[in-house]
């Protein structure tokens, strides 16, 4: 090979490797962070690897577990336990009643041809482009109006921010839809033949076909309701309530000076668990990202 | 309207029910709502009484509302075309076979998975005028960073009128480049289908690698733009949760955007009338800005003939 092919090659990975140890340094500098101790945290100028990590002893044993970890976990401005609780109760509403909703609804704009499915299909695809802060003041007053009016109470619940997933989400619905439209429809016709409902189609044929894409719009969806912050912010009215987005910005600013070792620790926690979804799912997961950017 | 076309139009509306039934529930009514709202005297205490255009005429003569209004365009002009570029180069880079292309891309896309407020709480922290990693690093090449989050950065004009930038807005928009890779992925799927036949004609007909670039990548790939551009439009003009947590729209409101006005004037001030007001403004400024980009993009957006 000549120097003229390898030197482009050689770039590119010095550039590369370059602009990853960029994106790697916030995540290093937060663990880094998170395992000192406070006076190490805050000394000048600091060390990249901390000189040591105090562990939690327990009864004079010594555990692997950090003691930062340990008191952010068990400390009472942040409840850790039923921050995660909440977080979880929420995320797997809003995972249950979008993936069952979305594909009923992608099913029928993929799959049926009636009339008037383009121009429903058209105001779906507009309604993305309607953000939650331009609605939350209007969604507020209804949610207040039916907790005034009927035994149900909404604010200060779980209920605002799982129910609007149970109608169908139109991103996900449109994610649903392109890949429904890939399957062929001689399967639905033969199935049609045999004397299967609609909805059995769509139960017994389409969705054991479309697992990679339901797996994608469950990520998506728990992804959105771990991260959410504007949402809880706005309905939930009781810390016991926070989910861990909200609990952890509590944290934060009800410190005068924030003790930054134990905020990135408390990060750290919050992070790992949709990294680790992240890897378990890695290939479906990026597909469903390009998808969505090409067919539109 | 035959039987079967009946028959169908029963179905497919029974399984887009949900759909509709949220459309209806979620968005039309409240979009229906805001705007009645926003022609009303409404707190949360009282019922809404109509005052007419009394809201819309009192946004006019708000400056901190204006000052929401141009902090959130600066912000857009400042963010969209640096994390469009910047995740455009990426791809470009990640697009290169080369071993240990995944690894790369994984990196790349990983900080974008970090829930906003973790995200927040790292960069208050990388950012520290003392002891952020930021500044120690600039450190060791003779720069003295100033304190991100609170530093003046320059100031025009004299007294009454003097108008001071600070740091803040640029350091909000250099710590979303972190997150480009979801922008980045969408970018990367656009360049793989760039038929390869296109980059051998036109090495064959002499194009260099800019001009390969430029002719062929740019064209092919201007509808991905395009998508990723009004995606970062949309998003763009609704943050929130950065300067809301990281400088509380500071300092001086340097980072005081649309959504936190918005919001602060809805759920504290309890202005709720007021507020649907500036939800209006804010959806015709995601509409009119929108529009012209989808007007704009007959000059510059190619679709392969379909």
């Amino acid at each position: 090979m000549n120097l003229n092919k390898i030197a482009p090659r050689i770039l590119t990975h010095a550039a590369l490797l370059l602009i990853c140890a960029g994106f790697l340094l916030p995540f290093f500098w937060m663990l880094s962070t998170s395992l000192k101790p406070l006076d190490q945290a805050m000394e000048f100028p600091p060390r990249f690897i901390p000189r040591t990590v105090p562990l939690y002893t327990y009864h004079n044993k010594v555990t692997p577990l950090p003691q930062n970890y340990y008191d952010v976990i068990t400390s009472d401005r942040f409840d850790f336990p039923r921050f995660s609780r909440n977080t979880l109760i929420i995320a797997i509403l809003c995972v249950t009643g979008t993936v069952i909703s979305s594909s009923l609804v992608a099913y029928g704009f993929a799959r049926i041809n009636f009339r008037g499915r383009g121009v429903l299909f058209a105001i779906m695809l507009a309604t993305m482009m309607i953000p939650f802060p331009v609605l939350m003041v209007s969604l507020f007053s209804i949610f207040r109006f039916l907790g005034d009016h009927t035994p149900i109470q909404f604010l200060g619940t779980f209920k605002p921010l799982w129910i609007g997933s149970f109608f169908g989400s139109a991103f996900n619905i449109f994610l649903l839809r392109q890949f429904f439209m890939t399957i062929p429809d001689e399967l639905s016709d033969a199935a049609r033949i045999d004397g299967c409902s609609e909805f059995a189609i769509f139960w017994r044929i389409i969705l054991p076909l479309s697992k990679p894409a339901l797996i994608v719009v469950g990520l998506f969806t728990f992804m959105a309701a771990w991260n959410d912050f504007l949402g809880p912010l706005v309905y939930l009215q009781r810390p016991e309530q926070y989910t861990l987005a909200l609990g952890l910005q509590a944290f934060q600013s009800q410190h005068g000076g924030t003790p930054y070792n134990q905020l990135m620790a408390a990060s750290v926690l919050i992070i790992t668990p949709v990294i680790v979804l992240f890897f378990m799912a890695q290939k479906t997961f990026v597909q469903g990202i390009a998808t969505t950017g090409l067919k539109g | 309207m035959t039987h079967a076309d009946r028959k169908n139009l029963f179905k497919g509306l029974a399984f887009c029910s949900p759909w509709l039934i949220g459309f209806l529930a979620f968005t039309l009514v409240p979009v229906a709502l805001s705007f009645y709202y926003s022609l009303c005297d409404y707190t949360l205490l009282q019922n809404p009484h109509y005052i007419g255009a009394e809201n819309y005429r009192m946004l006019w003569n708000d400056h901190v509302f204006f000052k929401s209004v141009i902090n959130t365009l600066e912000f857009a002009a400042l963010a969209i075309p640096s994390a469009l570029g910047i995740s455009l180069g990426l791809a470009i880079l990640l697009n290169v076979k080369i071993p240990g292309q995944s690894f790369y891309r994984t990196i790349i896309f990983v900080p974008s998975l970090v829930p906003i407020v973790a995200s927040c709480m790292v960069w208050l922290w990388l950012l520290n005028g003392k002891l952020g990693l930021v500044n120690i690093l600039l450190a060791k090449i003779g720069i003295q960073g100033p304190s991100w989050l609170t530093d003046v950065l320059f100031t025009v004009g004299s007294p009454p009128d003097r108008v001071s930038y600070y740091w803040a807005m640029p350091a909000l928009a250099f710590m979303g480049l972190w997150s480009v890779g979801q922008t980045v992925i969408i970018y990367l799927a656009g360049l793989q289908d760039v038929p390869q036949e296109l980059y051998e004609a036109a090495e064959i007909d002499g194009a260099g690698a800019w001009g390969r670039m430029r002719h062929v990548t740019l064209p092919m790939i201007s509808p991905v733009i395009f998508f990723n551009l009004i995606m970062a439009i949309i998003g763009t003009l609704q943050v929130f949760e950065k300067p809301y947590i990281m400088t509380q729209g500071g300092p001086a409101r340097a980072t005081y955007f649309f959504t936190q006005c918005l919001y602060e004037n809805a759920f504290r001030f309890m202005k709720m009338g007021y507020a649907s007001a500036m939800a209006w403004m804010e959806l015709l400024l995601i509409l009119a800005l929108t529009g012209i980009a989808f007007w704009s993009s007959k000059r510059w957006v190619h679709y392969q003939g379909k």
